[in-house]
C-alpha cells in the first residue's frame, strides 16, 4: 500500500515540485486512518462483548423460566387426567392408570424430616464449637475442611456404602426391637441423609456465629454469665433466623436427594406404615420408573412429582437465601 | 455458681463431642470404601471392559471413558457461559437484569438434579431421537452454572476498583479491561470455582439416568448412550452379582480419589491465593 503511494510521488511532477505533500506526511495520514480504524473495531468489539455477556445474562433467566414451563407443559396431561386429587390419592397403580402421588409426598416428608432431626443436633455442635468456642487454629481448621468434605463425595457412593453397611446394621437393629426385619426404609435413608446435610446446616450457621457482634457477648460476661449462658441467652437468640435459614437449605437438599435414598429405601409404591417399613420418594419414584413409563400419562405423572418437587425446593431454598440476605444487611 | 459452671462445662463438652462425631461417619464411609475398592483396581481393571456375569476379571474402561468425555462436554459448555455471566452481575450490581438474573442463579442452584435430568430429556433426548451423552453433558453443564456464577463474580466483586479505573484511564476499551485486567487478576478465584463444579457433578448420577443413559460397550460418539462412573457404580451396585459389585467398589473407590483430590486441591489453591468463595 505503502509503496505505491511513494511511486506516485515519484512519477506526479506536481507532486515533487510545488506541492507540500511529502511521503511521511502521507505515511501519517495512513497510520492515522489505521489508527481510527482501529479504535473503531476495537469499539466494535466492546459493543459486542457487552452484547455478548448481556444475553448470557438473560439466558440464564430463560433457562430457569423454561425448566418451569417444560414441567408444566408435560405434566398438563397428568394435571388434566387426575386433577388436584392427585396429591392426596392413595394408590399409585400405573397398571390400572390410578395416580396418587401421596404415597411418595408422604416418603418424603419422613425421610426429610427424620434427617433433619438427626442431623440438627450435630450441625449445631459443628456450628458452635466453629464459631464460639474454637474460631481458630488447626484443628478446628481441619475439622472444617472434612465436614466441607462430607457435602463432596458423591450421593451415589453414600447409597452404595448405605446398602452394603448399614443396611445389615439396621436389619439387626429391627430384629431386636422386633420389627420385620428388612433393613431397606425410611429409617435407613434418613440415616445416610442426615450425614449428606450436616454440612449445609453448620457451614451456615458458623459463619453467622461468626457475626455476633462481640461487645453483645462481652456484655453478658460481664455480668457474670458463664459460656453456655451465653451462648443460650445472646448468641442462638441473635442468630436465630440465620440459623434457621441453614436448616432451610439442609432441607432443601434432603428434599431433592435422590440416589442415595433410591438405593436404600426399598421402592414400594405403599403409604409407609412406620419409619422402619419401607417407601418411596418423589425423587426417587422419579429415577426407578422414568425410563418404564409406557404411556403418556404415566410420564406426566411423574413430571407432575418433578414439578411438585421443584416449586417445593425453590420456595424453601428462596425463604433461607431471603434470611440469610436479611441477617447479614 | 458449681452449677452453673458445670453446666457450661457440661455443655462445652457435649458440643465438642458432637462435633467431633459428624467426621466418624466420613472416615468409616472413606475407609470402607478404599479398603473394598484398592485391591481391585490395576491396571486389567483400568483398560478393559465389564465382563458378562460369570466371568472373573473385567475393568470400567468404557465409564471412565465416558465420564472424561461426558465432563468434558460439560465443562466446555459451562466455562465460558458461565464466566460470561458472572462478569456480567460483577459489572453490574444494580441492574434489573442483574436482580432476575443473580434470582436466576439461586434457584437453579437449589434444583434438585433429577428436574433437569427430566428436563435435559425434554429438550435434548426427545428432538434428537434417543439417549446421548451429549444430552447428559448438558444436563451437568446447567449444575454446573450456578457454581461458576457465583465463584467468578464473588471474586471479581473483590478486586479493588482502581484495578478497573487505573485500566479505563489508559483508554482500554470495556472488553479488554475485562479479559485482559480483570480476569487475569481473578483467576484463582475463578478457577477454584470451575474445580468446585467439576468436582460437583464428576459424581452426579440422577441426571444421568435419563440422558448418558449408560452403555456395556466402549462408545466415544457424543450422539449415542454413553456410560459414566456414577451410571456405573448405580446400576452394578443395585444388581445381585458379586463380581459386579467387585466392580462397583473398584469404581467407586476411583471416583472418591478424584473428587476428593479435586476438593482438597480447590481448598490449597484458594488458601495459597487468599480467595474466599
Amino acid at each position: 500500500m505503502e509503496s505505491t503511494v511513494d511511486n506516485n510521488l515519484i512519477t506526479r511532477p506536481e507532486n515533487i515540485l510545488g506541492r507540500v505533500i511529502t511521503s511521511a506526511k502521507i505515511r501519517d495520514a495512513v497510520k492515522g486512518i489505521k489508527r481510527i480504524k482501529r479504535s473503531h473495531r476495537q469499539i466494535k468489539a466492546e459493543n459486542v462483548f457487552r452484547k455478548t455477556i448481556i444475553i448470557i445474562a438473560l439466558a440464564t433467566v430463560v433457562l430457569v423460566l423454561g425448566i418451569m414451563l417444560t414441567l408444566i407443559m408435560q405434566s398438563v396431561l397428568s394435571i388434566k387426567a387426575t386433577g388436584i386429587g392427585y396429591l392426596w390419592g392413595k394408590t399409585w397403580d400405573p397398571v390400572r392408570d390410578i395416580f396418587g402421588a401421596y404415597p411418595f409426598i408422604l416418603g418424603t416428608i419422613f425421610t426429610s424430616f427424620l434427617a433433619l432431626f438427626i442431623s440438627i443436633p450435630f450441625s449445631f455442635a459443628v456450628a458452635i464449637f466453629l464459631g464460639e468456642y474454637y474460631p481458630k487454629g488447626w484443628l478446628p481448621n481441619l475439622l472444617k475442611n472434612t465436614v466441607e468434605l462430607i457435602a463432596a463425595v458423591p450421593s451415589v457412593i453414600y447409597g452404595f456404602w448405605g446398602l452394603a453397611v448399614l443396611v445389615p446394621i439396621v436389619r439387626s437393629l429391627e430384629t431386636k426391637i422386633g420389627v420385620q426385619p428388612v433393613g431397606l426404609g425410611i429409617f435407613t435413608s434418613s440415616l445416610i441423609l442426615a450425614v449428606m446435610i450436616i454440612p449445609y446446616a453448620a457451614s451456615l450457621g458458623q459463619s453467622m456465629i461468626k457475626m455476633v457482634p462481640s461487645n453483645l457477648k462481652e456484655a453478658a460476661y460481664s455480668l457474670g454469665a458463664t459460656r453456655w449462658e451465653v451462648i443460650r441467652s445472646v448468641i442462638l437468640p441473635y442468630t436465630k433466623s440465620g440459623l434457621f435459614a441453614g436448616i432451610l437449605l439442609s432441607l432443601g437438599r434432603a428434599l431433592g436427594e435422590t440416589m442415595a435414598v433410591t438405593m436404600v429405601i426399598g421402592n414400594t409404591s405403599l403409604i409407609p406404615k412406620s419409619i422402619f417399613a419401607p417407601g418411596n420418594t418423589m425423587a426417587s419414584v422419579i429415577a426407578n420408573e422414568f425410563t418404564e413409563a409406557d404411556h403418556p400419562v404415566y410420564l406426566s405423572a411423574l413430571i407432575e412429582l418433578g414439578l411438585v418437587l421443584f416449586l417445593v425446593t425453590v420456595v424453601i431454598n428462596m425463604v433461607g437465601k431471603r434470611l440469610t440476605k436479611q441477617f447479614t444487611n | 455458681m458449681k452449677y452453673r459452671i458445670g453446666k457450661s462445662t457440661g455443655f462445652q463438652v457435649l458440643t465438642i463431642t458432637l462435633a467431633f462425631a459428624c467426621v466418624v461417619p466420613l472416615i468409616f464411609i472413606l475407609i470402607y470404601i478404599l479398603q473394598a475398592g484398592i485391591t481391585k483396581i490395576n491396571w486389567h481393571f483400568i483398560t478393559n471392559l465389564p465382563k458378562p456375569v460369570g466371568e472373573v476379571g473385567g475393568g470400567i474402561a468404557n465409564a471412565l471413558l465416558g465420564s472424561m468425555i461426558i465432563i468434558g462436554c460439560a465443562s466446555v459448555i459451562a466455562i465460558p457461559f458461565g464466566i460470561l455471566c458472572g462478569i456480567y452481575l460483577s459489572e453490574n450490581k444494580t441492574s434489573k437484569l442483574a436482580y432476575w438474573s443473580r434470582l436466576c442463579v439461586d434457584i437453579l442452584q437449589g434444583v434438585p438434579s433429577i428436574v433437569i435430568g427430566i428436563v435435559a430429556y425434554f429438550w435434548l433426548v426427545k428432538p434428537l431421537g434417543g439417549f446421548s451423552a451429549l444430552s447428559g453433558s448438558a444436563a451437568l453443564a446447567i449444575m454446573m452454572l450456578p457454581i461458576i456464577i457465583r465463584s467468578t463474580e464473588e471474586t471479581l466483586l473483590m478486586l479493588p476498583d482502581s484495578l478497573r479505573e487505573a485500566a479505563y484511564a489508559l483508554g482500554m476499551p470495556f472488553h479488554r479491561v475485562i479479559l485482559k485486567v480483570i480476569i487475569p487478576c481473578g483467576i484463582s478465584g475463578i478457577l477454584s470455582g470451575v474445580m468446585l463444579s467439576v468436582a460437583r457433578i464428576a459424581g452426579e448420577t440422577a441426571p444421568l439416568l435419563f440422558t448418558a443413559f449408560g452403555n456395556p460397550y466402549l462408545s466415544g460418539n457424543i450422539f449415542k448412550p454413553m456410560q459414566s462412573l456414577p451410571l456405573l457404580i448405580f446400576n452394578y451396585a443395585t444388581s445381585p452379582y458379586n463380581d459386579w459389585h467387585d466392580l462397583a467398589w473398584g469404581a467407586s473407590c476411583i471416583l472418591l480419589i478424584f473428587v476428593l483430590l479435586l476438593n482438597i486441591f480447590t481448598k490449597l489453591i484458594t488458601r495459597k491465593w487468599k480467595v474466599q468463595l
